[in-house]
């Protein structure tokens, strides 16, 4: 896992939960291109949060190899469902599976650096504490975190230990009756169980946004 | 083994393509199905991707869009798609 910062001429910014496609191109002319979400908040430059595959075209480049003043080919910024531009009135809901964390952290910083006092609650899922980005600053986001390890717990862990299901997002969610705007991001087994945990809870599904990350890098 | 089911991404994985194909972003465009008349914002489709790129409408699974690129062209099959919506 890294995070890259990108100086990008011409950027002319991005909203929060929108990503960029990376090209890289060999000498050979070989091209490999792969989605990379935004982690930084809009008003903080462009910054990338790759998590490396170990059989992935792309992404051990970006973590391995990649350097301070190495040129990448980038397109975007993309996206105009997933995204959360702080001007929305409702509670928020981000639920997050390993790296689909990337894109809501950029809502979750967004909202702390505007002094937004919308109410945000994230609902994080990884393997491991090892696994687990943003470990230390996601304590002092100001929104309300729970966690969920699903692998392995250290000793003593007080949060959760299985894979989110109805009963996890009923003890963590909000409240149906507040109509909470959600955001849910990760694998497409990830997606699918907390989007239809969410529907079993009485949620709408036009308040439900949902991205979905393939298994390649 | 991987099963087609989690090969499916969603219409947010070709926001680029689309973006490079038609010069707007496309992620939050309304998309109507010619098949059962859903109207989903093609964020929400199914996406499948391989040799070429398949949009399939996400509640009759129809499919809506297909996209096939190759010796510098782009195949673009709109036929299933009753209407796009452009802000």
């Amino acid at each position: 896992m890294k995070t890259l910062e990108l100086d990008v001429p011409g950027w002319a910014g991005h909203r929060a939960g929108q990503h960029v496609d990376v090209r890289l191109t060999a000498e050979d002319g070989y091209q490999a291109q792969r989605s990379y979400s935004i982690a930084s908040a809009p008003s903080d430059g462009l910054a990338l949060t790759v998590e490396r595959l170990d059989d992935g075209e792309v992404s051990p480049y970006l973590v391995d190899e990649a350097r301070e003043g190495d040129q990448l080919e980038v397109r975007g910024p993309i996206g105009g469902y997933f995204v959360w531009d702080g001007t929305e009135t409702e509670p928020v809901l981000l639920v997050a599976g390993g790296s689909g964390v990337v894109p809501v952290m950029a809502m979750a910083r967004h909202r702390a650096r505007i002094g937004s006092t919308t109410p945000m609650r994230l609902i994080y899922s990884s393997r491991s504490w090892d696994d687990v980005i943003y470990r230390d600053e996601l304590e002092t986001l100001g929104i309300e975190v729970f966690q969920t390890l699903t692998r392995e717990q250290p000793p003593g862990w007080s949060g959760y230990s299985r894979r989110i299901d109805r009963e996890l997002l009923a003890e963590t969610a909000w409240p149906a009756s507040q109509s909470p705007r959600v955001y849910v991001c990760g694998s497409t087994r990830f997606v699918d169980a907390a989007a239809d945990g969410l529907l079993e809870l009485g949620y709408d599904a036009g308040w439900i946004r949902t991205e979905r990350f393939g298994a390649t890098g | 083994m991987t099963g087609i089911a989690e090969l499916k991404l969603d219409g947010n994985a070709i926001g680029g393509l689309m973006l490079e194909l038609f010069g707007v972003e496309l992620t939050a465009t309304p998309c109507v199905c010619a098949g059962c008349g859903a109207r989903e914002e093609m964020a929400r489709l199914d996406v499948y991707t391989g040799a070429g790129i398949v949009v399939r409408c996400c509640h009759c699974e129809a499919v809506m869009i297909r996209i096939v690129q190759g010796r510098g062209r782009t195949w673009l099959d709109l036929s299933g798609a009753a209407s796009l919506e452009l802000g």
